[in-house]
Protein backbone atom coordinates (compact mmCIF):
# COMPACT_ATOMS: atom_id res chain seq x y z
CA UNK A 1 0.00 0.00 0.00
CA UNK A 2 0.93 3.42 -0.61
CA UNK A 3 2.12 5.53 2.42
CA UNK A 4 2.15 9.64 2.79
CA UNK A 5 5.95 9.81 2.84
CA UNK A 6 5.76 8.33 -0.89
CA UNK A 7 3.90 11.38 -1.50
CA UNK A 8 5.62 13.58 0.21
CA UNK A 9 9.28 11.95 -1.15
CA UNK A 10 7.88 12.77 -5.14
CA UNK A 11 6.98 15.93 -3.82
CA UNK A 12 9.96 16.70 -2.76
CA UNK A 13 11.84 15.39 -6.04
CA UNK A 14 10.00 17.60 -8.26
CA UNK A 15 10.17 20.60 -6.15
CA UNK A 16 14.36 19.85 -6.18
CA UNK A 17 13.96 19.87 -10.17
CA UNK A 18 11.89 23.01 -10.55
CA UNK A 19 15.25 24.63 -7.99
CA UNK A 20 17.54 23.46 -10.41
CA UNK A 21 15.93 24.43 -13.05
CA UNK A 22 15.65 27.67 -11.19
CA UNK A 23 19.43 28.15 -10.70
CA UNK A 24 21.09 26.49 -14.07
CA UNK A 25 17.96 28.04 -16.48
CA UNK A 26 18.48 31.15 -18.18
CA UNK A 27 16.01 30.67 -21.13
CA UNK A 28 12.94 32.66 -19.33
CA UNK A 29 10.65 30.32 -20.64
CA UNK A 30 12.48 27.41 -18.74
CA UNK A 31 12.49 29.57 -15.59
CA UNK A 32 8.55 29.69 -16.00
CA UNK A 33 8.40 25.79 -16.25
CA UNK A 34 10.72 25.72 -13.44
CA UNK A 35 7.69 27.65 -11.56
CA UNK A 36 5.06 25.18 -12.34
CA UNK A 37 6.68 22.14 -11.09
CA UNK A 38 7.41 23.78 -7.74
CA UNK A 39 3.94 24.54 -7.69
CA UNK A 40 2.43 21.21 -8.65
CA UNK A 41 5.07 19.78 -6.08
CA UNK A 42 3.47 22.19 -3.10
CA UNK A 43 -0.26 21.15 -4.61
CA UNK A 44 0.80 17.26 -3.79
CA UNK A 45 1.67 17.79 -0.60
CA UNK A 46 -1.69 19.73 0.23
CA UNK A 47 -3.92 17.04 -1.34
CA UNK A 48 -1.63 14.13 0.35
CA UNK A 49 -2.20 15.63 3.67
CA UNK A 50 -5.75 16.44 3.34
CA UNK A 51 -6.01 12.76 2.27
CA UNK A 52 -4.40 11.61 5.41
CA UNK A 53 -5.88 14.03 7.47
CA UNK A 54 -9.43 13.56 6.38
CA UNK A 55 -10.06 17.18 5.84
CA UNK A 56 -11.21 19.16 2.48
CA UNK A 57 -9.89 22.40 3.20
CA UNK A 58 -6.53 20.95 1.78
CA UNK A 59 -8.30 20.33 -1.65
CA UNK A 60 -9.81 23.16 -1.33
CA UNK A 61 -6.35 25.21 -1.12
CA UNK A 62 -5.12 23.07 -3.57
CA UNK A 63 -8.35 24.21 -6.32
CA UNK A 64 -7.48 28.12 -5.53
CA UNK A 65 -3.87 27.48 -5.81
CA UNK A 66 -4.30 25.67 -9.53
CA UNK A 67 -6.13 28.53 -10.65
CA UNK A 68 -4.25 31.27 -9.29
CA UNK A 69 -0.77 29.51 -11.02
CA UNK A 70 -2.78 29.58 -14.13
CA UNK A 71 -3.18 33.40 -13.89
CA UNK A 72 0.47 34.06 -12.95
CA UNK A 73 1.45 31.68 -15.85
CA UNK A 74 -0.42 34.33 -18.18
CA UNK A 75 1.06 37.12 -17.02
CA UNK A 76 4.49 35.58 -17.00
CA UNK A 77 4.26 34.56 -21.10
CA UNK A 78 3.02 37.80 -21.87
CA UNK A 79 5.99 39.57 -20.19
CA UNK A 80 8.05 37.12 -22.00
CA UNK A 81 6.21 38.34 -25.34
CA UNK A 82 6.95 41.82 -24.50
CA UNK A 83 10.58 41.34 -23.33
CA UNK A 84 10.99 38.81 -26.36
CA UNK A 85 9.69 42.40 -28.91
CA UNK A 86 12.28 44.78 -26.65
CA UNK A 87 15.37 42.48 -26.87
CA UNK A 88 14.38 39.73 -29.08
CA UNK A 89 15.65 37.83 -26.83
CA UNK A 90 14.46 35.42 -24.12
CA UNK A 91 17.82 35.19 -22.18
CA UNK A 92 17.05 36.20 -18.94
CA UNK A 93 21.20 37.65 -18.94
CA UNK A 94 19.85 40.25 -21.96
CA UNK A 95 17.00 41.64 -20.06
CA UNK A 96 19.59 44.78 -18.92
CA UNK A 97 17.23 48.21 -18.72
CA UNK A 98 16.39 47.12 -14.83
CA UNK A 99 19.83 46.51 -14.29
CA UNK A 100 21.67 49.38 -12.07
CA UNK B 1 6.25 -0.37 0.17
CA UNK B 2 5.03 0.70 -3.17
CA UNK B 3 2.22 -0.46 -5.50
CA UNK B 4 2.92 -0.70 -9.11
CA UNK B 5 0.44 2.27 -10.27
CA UNK B 6 2.49 4.72 -8.05
CA UNK B 7 5.99 3.63 -9.40
CA UNK B 8 4.50 4.30 -12.97
CA UNK B 9 3.21 7.27 -12.32
CA UNK B 10 6.04 8.27 -10.10
CA UNK B 11 8.82 7.24 -12.75
CA UNK B 12 6.78 9.41 -15.58
CA UNK B 13 6.10 12.09 -13.46
CA UNK B 14 9.87 13.03 -12.34
CA UNK B 15 10.96 12.12 -15.63
CA UNK B 16 9.35 14.04 -18.01
CA UNK B 17 9.38 16.96 -15.48
CA UNK B 18 13.63 16.48 -16.38
CA UNK B 19 12.54 16.31 -19.83
CA UNK B 20 10.70 19.23 -19.29
CA UNK B 21 13.98 21.41 -18.19
CA UNK B 22 16.70 19.37 -20.18
CA UNK B 23 14.88 18.72 -23.57
CA UNK B 24 16.76 20.65 -26.50
CA UNK B 25 13.75 21.71 -28.57
CA UNK B 26 11.75 24.16 -26.30
CA UNK B 27 8.39 22.57 -27.76
CA UNK B 28 9.87 19.23 -26.45
CA UNK B 29 10.18 20.73 -23.11
CA UNK B 30 6.23 21.93 -22.84
CA UNK B 31 5.06 18.54 -23.86
CA UNK B 32 6.71 17.33 -20.99
CA UNK B 33 5.32 19.55 -18.33
CA UNK B 34 2.12 18.60 -19.68
CA UNK B 35 2.97 14.91 -19.07
CA UNK B 36 4.49 15.72 -15.74
CA UNK B 37 1.14 17.68 -14.88
CA UNK B 38 -1.18 14.78 -15.96
CA UNK B 39 0.89 12.69 -14.25
CA UNK B 40 0.34 14.82 -11.09
CA UNK B 41 -3.50 14.81 -11.72
CA UNK B 42 -2.59 10.61 -11.61
CA UNK B 43 -1.52 10.94 -8.11
CA UNK B 44 -4.55 13.23 -7.09
CA UNK B 45 -6.61 10.43 -8.53
CA UNK B 46 -4.95 7.78 -6.38
CA UNK B 47 -5.91 10.10 -3.62
CA UNK B 48 -9.31 10.29 -3.83
CA UNK B 49 -9.57 13.36 -5.04
CA UNK B 50 -11.24 13.10 -8.49
CA UNK B 51 -12.52 16.77 -8.49
CA UNK B 52 -8.98 18.69 -8.35
CA UNK B 53 -7.39 15.75 -10.50
CA UNK B 54 -10.34 16.75 -13.27
CA UNK B 55 -9.29 20.69 -12.47
CA UNK B 56 -5.78 20.22 -13.09
CA UNK B 57 -5.97 18.17 -15.80
CA UNK B 58 -8.35 20.93 -17.00
CA UNK B 59 -6.25 23.76 -15.93
CA UNK B 60 -2.68 23.03 -16.89
CA UNK B 61 -2.70 20.13 -19.71
CA UNK B 62 -5.70 22.11 -21.09
CA UNK B 63 -4.72 25.87 -20.53
CA UNK B 64 -1.31 26.29 -19.86
CA UNK B 65 0.38 23.38 -22.10
CA UNK B 66 -1.59 25.24 -25.26
CA UNK B 67 -0.35 28.58 -23.81
CA UNK B 68 2.66 28.24 -23.38
CA UNK B 69 3.30 25.91 -27.06
CA UNK B 70 1.70 29.26 -28.52
CA UNK B 71 4.34 31.42 -26.86
CA UNK B 72 7.00 29.13 -28.14
CA UNK B 73 5.81 29.43 -31.49
CA UNK B 74 5.73 33.13 -31.06
CA UNK B 75 9.27 33.43 -30.26
CA UNK B 76 11.61 33.36 -32.86
CA UNK B 77 13.46 29.65 -33.07
CA UNK B 78 16.76 30.84 -33.39
CA UNK B 79 16.89 32.28 -30.43
CA UNK B 80 15.88 29.16 -28.63
CA UNK B 81 19.02 27.59 -29.77
CA UNK B 82 21.68 29.95 -28.99
CA UNK B 83 21.48 29.78 -25.02
CA UNK B 84 24.08 28.47 -23.48
CA UNK B 85 24.45 27.34 -19.43
CA UNK B 86 28.15 27.49 -18.38
CA UNK B 87 29.11 24.23 -17.12
CA UNK B 88 29.96 25.20 -13.34
CA UNK B 89 26.30 26.71 -12.50
CA UNK B 90 25.30 23.03 -14.04
CA UNK B 91 27.58 21.65 -11.76
CA UNK B 92 26.25 23.84 -8.77
CA UNK B 93 22.72 23.73 -9.90
CA UNK B 94 23.03 19.77 -9.54
CA UNK B 95 25.14 19.86 -6.16
CA UNK B 96 22.02 22.29 -4.88
CA UNK B 97 19.77 19.17 -6.01
CA UNK B 98 21.40 17.05 -4.27
CA UNK B 99 21.80 18.99 -1.00
CA UNK B 100 17.49 19.65 -1.24
CA UNK B 101 16.92 16.48 -1.20
CA UNK B 102 19.22 15.24 1.56
CA UNK B 103 18.35 17.87 3.75
CA UNK B 104 14.76 17.78 3.50
CA UNK B 105 14.47 14.26 3.51
CA UNK B 106 16.49 13.94 6.31
CA UNK B 107 13.82 16.25 8.06
CA UNK B 108 11.04 14.15 7.34
CA UNK B 109 12.49 10.87 7.82
CA UNK B 110 13.45 12.55 11.62
CA UNK B 111 10.34 14.11 11.59
CA UNK B 112 8.44 10.02 11.90
CA UNK B 113 6.46 10.91 8.86
CA UNK B 114 7.69 7.44 7.58
CA UNK B 115 6.32 5.56 10.24
CA UNK B 116 3.30 3.56 8.93
CA UNK B 117 1.45 4.28 11.41
CA UNK B 118 1.14 7.69 10.47
CA UNK B 119 -0.75 6.93 7.33
CA UNK B 120 -4.40 6.83 7.44
CA UNK B 121 -5.82 6.41 4.26
CA UNK B 122 -8.20 4.33 5.23
CA UNK B 123 -11.19 6.77 5.89
CA UNK B 124 -13.88 7.64 3.09
CA UNK B 125 -13.11 9.74 0.82
CA UNK B 126 -14.43 13.43 0.99
CA UNK B 127 -17.18 13.61 -1.22
CA UNK B 128 -17.75 16.41 -4.26
CA UNK B 129 -20.98 17.66 -2.31
CA UNK B 130 -18.77 18.90 1.19
CA UNK B 131 -15.85 20.39 -0.99
CA UNK B 132 -18.69 22.66 -2.81
CA UNK B 133 -20.20 23.49 0.44
CA UNK B 134 -17.48 24.37 1.92
CA UNK B 135 -16.35 26.82 -1.18
CA UNK B 136 -19.38 28.80 -1.58
CA UNK B 137 -20.08 29.24 2.46
CA UNK B 138 -16.73 29.57 4.34
CA UNK B 139 -14.30 30.49 1.52
CA UNK B 140 -17.17 32.27 -0.20
CA UNK B 141 -14.92 35.69 -0.02
CA UNK B 142 -11.53 33.84 -1.44
CA UNK B 143 -14.18 32.36 -4.66
CA UNK B 144 -14.85 35.99 -5.11
CA UNK B 145 -11.43 37.88 -4.38
CA UNK B 146 -10.13 34.69 -7.15
CA UNK B 147 -12.19 35.57 -9.44
CA UNK B 148 -11.13 38.96 -9.18
CA UNK B 149 -7.88 37.96 -9.81
CA UNK B 150 -8.14 35.88 -12.66
CA UNK B 151 -9.92 38.93 -14.36
CA UNK B 152 -7.09 41.33 -13.65
CA UNK B 153 -4.74 38.57 -15.13
CA UNK B 154 -6.43 38.56 -18.21
CA UNK B 155 -7.24 42.08 -18.63
CA UNK B 156 -3.25 42.78 -17.45
CA UNK B 157 -1.56 40.10 -20.35
CA UNK B 158 -4.16 41.71 -23.31
CA UNK B 159 -2.30 45.31 -22.07
CA UNK B 160 0.94 43.62 -22.29
CA UNK B 161 0.24 42.44 -25.54
CA UNK B 162 -1.41 45.60 -27.29
CA UNK B 163 0.94 47.35 -29.65
CA UNK B 164 0.86 51.11 -29.21
CA UNK B 165 3.24 51.86 -32.18
CA UNK B 166 0.30 49.52 -34.65
CA UNK B 167 -2.71 51.14 -32.97
CA UNK B 168 -1.30 54.35 -33.61
CA UNK B 169 -0.58 53.87 -37.37
CA UNK B 170 -3.83 52.54 -37.68
CA UNK B 171 -5.35 55.76 -36.38
CA UNK B 172 -3.32 58.11 -38.38
CA UNK B 173 -4.48 55.87 -41.70
CA UNK B 174 -8.12 56.48 -40.31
Amino acid sequence: MNELIDFVAVALFLFAIGIYGLVVKRNAIRMIFSIEIIANAANLNLIAFSRNLHNPQGQLFALFSIAVAAAEVAVGLGIIIIAYRLYKEIDVKEFRSMKG
Amino acid sequence: MVDAVFAGIAILTIGSAVVALEARELVYGAIGLAISMLGIAGFFLLLDSPFVAMFQITVYVGAVAVLVIFTVMLVRTQALFSIKEDRGRKVAGIILLLVFIGGIGAVLLASGLGKPTFTNFNTPAIDIAALGKQMVTYYGPVLVLLGLTLAASVIGALALARREDIEQKNERAD
